[in-house]
């Protein structure tokens, strides 16, 4: 019996000798890679879902519990938005965040398997193989997003349903989540064990979300929490999905500004992340 | 016709040297395995040979690619299958394979042909449609060593393949990559910890010591060299001597026996 028909020996094994690189190839291999390991992810999800519906428990928790007893006593000012209003946006962007932040504990669990030693073994971009886990944080994140934007409704939240807001959330989702994971695998290959790696998210997880916009507006902090709210990525990330998600709070110029921040901090975190990555196996 | 060749090939980890200036020609077609204690190299070896970790000195070509210079177009004629379990068991056998025909950029037509193909070859067409990780142990090996070839390398790294395995499961794979082998001239280098499996697949052998190579040859001529009545085992412990028990650290064992764990 034969492996492959098709093939004759020696000539039809693999040939090393491939069409010129070009740039159009670079990209297009790039792009097809990232898809593949994308639809990786979407496969797995198809087989077991089980882990979005545990996730989904946290922001209902936040947005129900916390947000009804938060809007009562009006504690924190939000303007001419209800508290829950204000508040939907950044449940939504910490959802992201949090389902992507342990996305490295996956590269070490590939790694220690051997699976993640065979993609690297194959021709596929670095950069690619890691843009690819990026997307596929998105393709979780989105769920989340399903889910906010259901309960939000059910409690009233001003949503813009115009469908350039609603794809403009779509795509800052997919950039949020991409941030949040590429840097949680820049981590994974520099701490290289799942103790050290647990140990480190959860040391990162809270403060990143504490100096945030998310469940309160900056100007409530004190100084020096502001200067650091404004280099965490997640502010940029809120700050993006309020003006898009909510009613009346559009203001395009900042929008413009909170995305092109997120795509310049994701462009840098998969350039190091492709560095680091190939690492991890060493 | 040399494939594969090495020349002072050295990596180190800072002060420990894990390979020492190995130099090694594989001819095309042949089965060569490398044997020797946990700790001798021969890990270490595949790696820099499959582009995974990089030379601390020397050089290697495969099909007379540099695996550093030419890291990439060497990946596109080699093939690995990892010690550790690397099938992915939240997904089915076909998908598993069909994955990693898109990742190679087999054409669309080929494809599914090739996957099915290669399910067939390997025993594993009933089994396609199930998740991997109902599979048993030898199933799992098989569809690893369909996933490897499914862009029909040239060169084929397996790093103990058969380990954890019960005889049975073991002989099907052994068959398998006799198949390959003859039918379709994959040259197949493979690490192994059982004499019998050299003895039984290989037509050359390296037996590898504290990152060196201290004996080579086909089985027979190293059996003669040593007096001719003598197992593979007898010559592997003559040339590894009492380093046996000093191989091996606690991060090896663990994954040795959680593999074996998994395909048992």
């Amino acid at each position: 019996m034969k492996l492959f028909e098709q093939d004759v020996l020696p000539s039809g094994l693999a040939s090393p000798a491939l069409p010129q690189d070009t740039v159009f190839t670079t990209v297009s291999d790039f792009v097809r890679t990232t898809l593949i390991i994308a639809e990786l992810e979407i496969r797995k999800l198809s087989h077991d879902a089980t882990d979005l519906l545990i996730r989904a428990v946290q922001p209902t928790l936040w947005l129900l519990i916390f947000g009804q007893v938060f809007s009562q006593i009006r504690a924190i000012p939000t303007g001419n938005l209800s508290y829950q209003s204000f508040l939907a946006p950044g449940i939504l962007a910490q959802s992201v965040m949090f389902i992507s932040i342990f996305y490295g504990l996956t590269v070490i669990w590939e790694r220690d398997l051997g699976i993640l030693q065979k993609f690297l073994v194959s021709p596929s971009p670095r950069a690619a193989l890691v843009s690819g886990k990026a997307l596929s944080a998105g393709v979780r994140a989105l769920s989340q997003a399903v889910l906010i934007y259901l309960l939000s409704f059910l409690l009233g939240v001003q949503i813009d349903w115009n469908p350039l807001a609603l794809l403009g959330v779509l795509f800052t989702v997919f950039l949020g989540a991409g941030i949040f994971a590429t840097f949680s695998m820049i981590v994974a290959c520099i701490v290289k064990t799942r103790e050290r790696f647990m140990g480190i998210g959860q040391v990162l997880t809270m403060p990143l979300f504490f100096a945030s916009n998310a469940i309160y507006p900056i100007s409530l902090m004190p100084p020096w929490l502001q200067g650091i709210a404004l280099v965490n990525p997640l502010t940029y990330l809120v700050d993006a999905l309020r003006s898009l998600m909510l009613v009346g709070v559009v203001n395009v110029q900042q929008v413009l500004i909170d995305l092109l921040v997120l795509v310049l901090v994701l462009l840098v975190m998969v350039t190091i992340a492709a560095r680091k990555y190939p690492q991890v196996v060493v | 016709m040399a494939i594969l060749e090495t020349e002072q090939l050295t990596r180190k980890f800072g002060d420990f040297t894990a390979v020492n200036a190995l130099t090694l020609n594989v001819e095309a077609g042949e089965v060569f395995g490398l044997l020797g204690p946990n700790g001798a190299g021969k890990t270490t070896t595949i790696k820099m040979l499959t582009t995974l970790l990089p030379p601390t000195a020397g050089s290697a070509q495969i099909a007379g690619l540099d695996v550093v210079k030419q890291a990439s177009a060497v990946r596109r004629i080699i093939g690995y299958v990892p010690q550790m379990l690397s099938a992915d068991g939240t997904l089915t056998g076909y998908e598993n394979l069909l994955i990693f025909a898109k990742l190679y950029d087999l054409a669309r037509e080929a494809r599914e042909k090739r996957v099915r193909e290669a399910l067939s070859f390997m025993g594993l067409t009933d089994a396609a449609d199930r998740l991997v990780r109902t599979y048993s142990g030898g199933m799992i090996r098989r569809l690893e060593i369909a996933q490897s070839m499914i862009h029909a390398p040239r060169v084929l790294f397996l790093d103990e393949p058969t380990v954890g395995l019960d005889p049975v499961a073991r002989n099907t794979v052994w068959d398998r990559i006799g198949e390959l082998r003859r039918e379709y001239g994959t040259t197949i280098i493979l690490t192994t910890h059982y004499m019998e499996e050299a003895d039984a697949l290989c037509n050359r052998v390296a037996i590898m010591h504290l990152g060196v190579i201290a004996a080579i040859g086909t089985p027979n001529e190293l059996k003669q060299n040593l007096g001719g009545n003598v197992t593979l085992d007898d010559v592997f412990a003559h040339y590894t001597g009492a380093a046996l028990e000093a191989g091996g650290n606690y991060r090896e064992t663990f994954r040795a026996r959680r593999t074996a764990q998994r395909l048992g």
